[in-house]
């Protein structure tokens, strides 16, 4: 099943990626040819295999591992100027963003 | 080649040099940060900051007065631009990170620091560590020092050349689907990436979680085994960092202990005696370029002739690891990549509308092509109806993948060996254009990243370019969980009898 070009319109809001109309032909291209490569799985036999997700549990058992639940020091203004040094927008220790609530 | 470490060209070398006053940690720093200028034109570097290298010296040369004997004292090394570090910019050589700096360091930085080694810098890489030939860099291709016409490879193309070049004795380098391995291959060095897990990814900028591993570049198997010691070990900070494990305490002097333990007992004219060296027929398949194939062949007999013994194995679903990683590492991309939203950091975008446009056109002018192609099949292999159909499709035959290797290692082999890459570095620019023909160089690494076992590349000899001139051949070896001090003794013990790691670009030995 080949994508259209709405669906690669589709898939590019959903990736929050902004296409130019004039690149959506080529990009129709290359998806397809990649989905082709992809089609390849369809063709071995899975029936009955786990998926593998971490791949230490192929051979163990792998369990996520939680912290301690305790508080951990909160920031002082310094450090968390520190830490928002690379916003493109700030101010007073928030994140400034389009208006969003009308 | 550069000048200074010509006289000096393994970390042990270097150390020596330092206790025998030969030099100063300052001295070697400032001549290597000129040579590193020097050698701009390879476009290894992308960050270079004199002060910062010269601080870190200054500290080593101080521990060396007060009687410090650490081994790594003064090594120099960089970091490939996927692992934040303070002071140097980060940019994973994408416009979207352009001018950041990190308000931290990365868990392996932070290590090798610790150990006394001197960074002189960030390296290229490629775009999110998304590639095989360092193309897709915000700042343009790397060299291969070998021939400047050609690729050092990927996505760890600078650290390769910067290793090669003798511009440091060693470099990190990050490996989602053989991406240490393949340009140490395509350079004509050494690369490791130890078991998943077994390195913190901490500070390492993601782009398929279950898939990326932290590695080290350098010029031999025991600069290697040093370098990898020493960003190995449980981290608190990676939710995947493997504390223990069958047994296996993952702690910083475990893979070195290992590999002293075996290169002891590796004595004689015939030292490999007895080991079992499976040699998957898949891998020397028509895809194989056949000069690169008997380079591969000598090294194999030479194996022999330290006592190996070559075992003919199949891993029936190496092909479908083309298709498994590239539905896995996009969707997986495609979830850590949300984070470049123009708000807490990154690029953000001139004009916009509101805040959905103002991500969207943010996110399109800073990434790449290759990443954007990455992005939109993670996204789209991960959407409504079609989840069980590829991502989890792709993680059973990811399953059916590890058991093969897991077969060949319970009854088979010790070690699996063969090529990391079907040729040699093709040139610049002359990778075909359909949206998959990079990727299916690809074939023989990326089994190794979905099992998460341990694969290391060493060069083992020359085949001819795409003008018939010499480029280095690298020879790959797969070990099972946890074998990296094993398989980094093996390396060692070929590297003893055979001199192509001594090999440098320039003729010299």
């Amino acid at each position: 099943m080949a994508l259209t070009e709405s669906d690669v319109t589709r898939i590019a809001r959903l990736a929050r990626l902004h296409l130019k109309e004039t690149e959506v032909p080529a990009l129709q291209t290359e998806l397809n040819q990649v989905m082709g490569l992809i089609e390849q799985l369809q063709s071995i036999d899975t029936d009955g295999v786990e998926p593998l997700a971490h791949p230490l549990s192929a051979i163990g058992e792998v369990g996520l591992r939680l912290r301690d639940d305790v508080a951990l020091p909160t920031n002082d203004q310094a450090t968390r100027d520190h830490f928002m040094q690379n916003a493109p927008a700030r101010e007073s220790g928030v994140f400034l963003v389009p208006r969003v609530i009308e | 080649m550069s000048k200074f470490l010509k006289d000096f060209p393994t970390i042990r070398a270097f150390r020596v040099g330092l206790s025998e006053r030969k030099f100063s940690v300052q001295e070697a720093t400032t001549a290597l940060l000129q040579e590193a200028k020097d050698h701009i034109g390879l476009n290894a570097f992308v960050d270079i900051n004199d002060e910062l290298s010269l601080a870190q010296a200054r500290n080593a040369d101080a521990q060396i007065t007060q009687g410090e004997n650490n081994l790594l004292l003064g090594t120099p090394i960089a970091h490939k631009d996927i692992f934040v570090t303070e002071g140097w910019r980060t940019t994973a050589s994408s416009k979207i990170l352009a001018g950041y700096v990190s308000p931290f360091e990365a868990t392996v930085v932070k290590a090798l620091r610790a150990a006394g080694t001197v960074s002189l810098g960030k390296l290229s890489c490629d775009e999110f560590a998304m590639g095989s030939g360092n193309e897709h860099a915000a700042t343009g291709p790397v060299l291969n020092p070998w021939d400047h016409d050609v690729v050092p490879g990927g996505s760890s193309g600078g650290s390769a050349a910067a290793v090669a070049a003798g511009l440091v004795l060693g470099a990190t380098g990050t490996d989602t689907g053989g991406s240490v391995r393949q340009p140490a291959a395509l350079c004509g060095i050494c690369g490791i990436k130890p078991t998943y897990g077994v390195a913190s990814r901490f500070g390492m900028i993601a782009y398929a979680s279950s898939l990326d591993q932290a590695g080290v570049l350098a010029t031999s198997a025991e600069d290697l085994a040093v370098l990898v010691d020493t960003i190995s070990g449980f981290d608190a900070h990676d939710a995947t960092s493997i504390e223990t494990c069958q047994g296996v305490a993952n702690a910083q002097g475990r893979i070195l202990a290992e590999y002293q333990r075996h290169a002891a007992n590796f004595a004689g004219s015939k030292p490999l005696a007895g080991l079992r060296i499976g040699v998957p027929k898949e891998y020397f398949g028509e895809g194989l370029n056949s000069d690169v194939g008997a380079a591969i062949e000598t090294a194999l007999r030479e194996f022999e002739a330290l006592g190996a013994i070559r075992v003919d194995i199949s891993l029936p679903n190496t092909a479908y690891s083309i298709p498994a990683y590239y539905v896995i590492a996009p969707a997986e991309a495609s979830s850590n990549l949300a984070r470049y939203d123009a708000v807490r950091y990154g690029h953000r975008t001139r004009d916009y509308t509101d805040l959905e446009d103002m991500t969207a056109r943010s996110r399109s002018e800073g990434f790449g092509d290759e990443v954007r192609k990455r992005i939109m099949i993670g996204t789209y292999v991960l959407s409504h109806g079609y989840y069980d159909a590829y991502y989890l499709k792709a993680q059973r035959v990811r399953r059916l993948i590890a058991q093969g290797f897991q077969s060949a290692f319970a009854d088979q082999c010790d070690v699996i060996m063969g090529p990391v890459n079907p040729t040699v570095a093709p040139a610049i620019g002359s990778v075909a254009k359909d949206a998959t023909a990079e990727w299916l160089s690809d074939i023989y690494t990326l089994s190794v990243n979905l099992a998460g076992l341990p694969g290391m590349s060493i060069p083992c000899g020359f085949a001819p370019g795409h003008r018939g001139q010499p480029l280095p051949v690298g020879l790959q070896m797969i070990g099972n969980y946890f074998a990296e001090g094993r398989m980094l003794a093996i390396a060692n013990a070929y590297q003893q009898v055979t001199h192509w790691h001594t090999r440098r670009p320039g003729g010299a030995a």
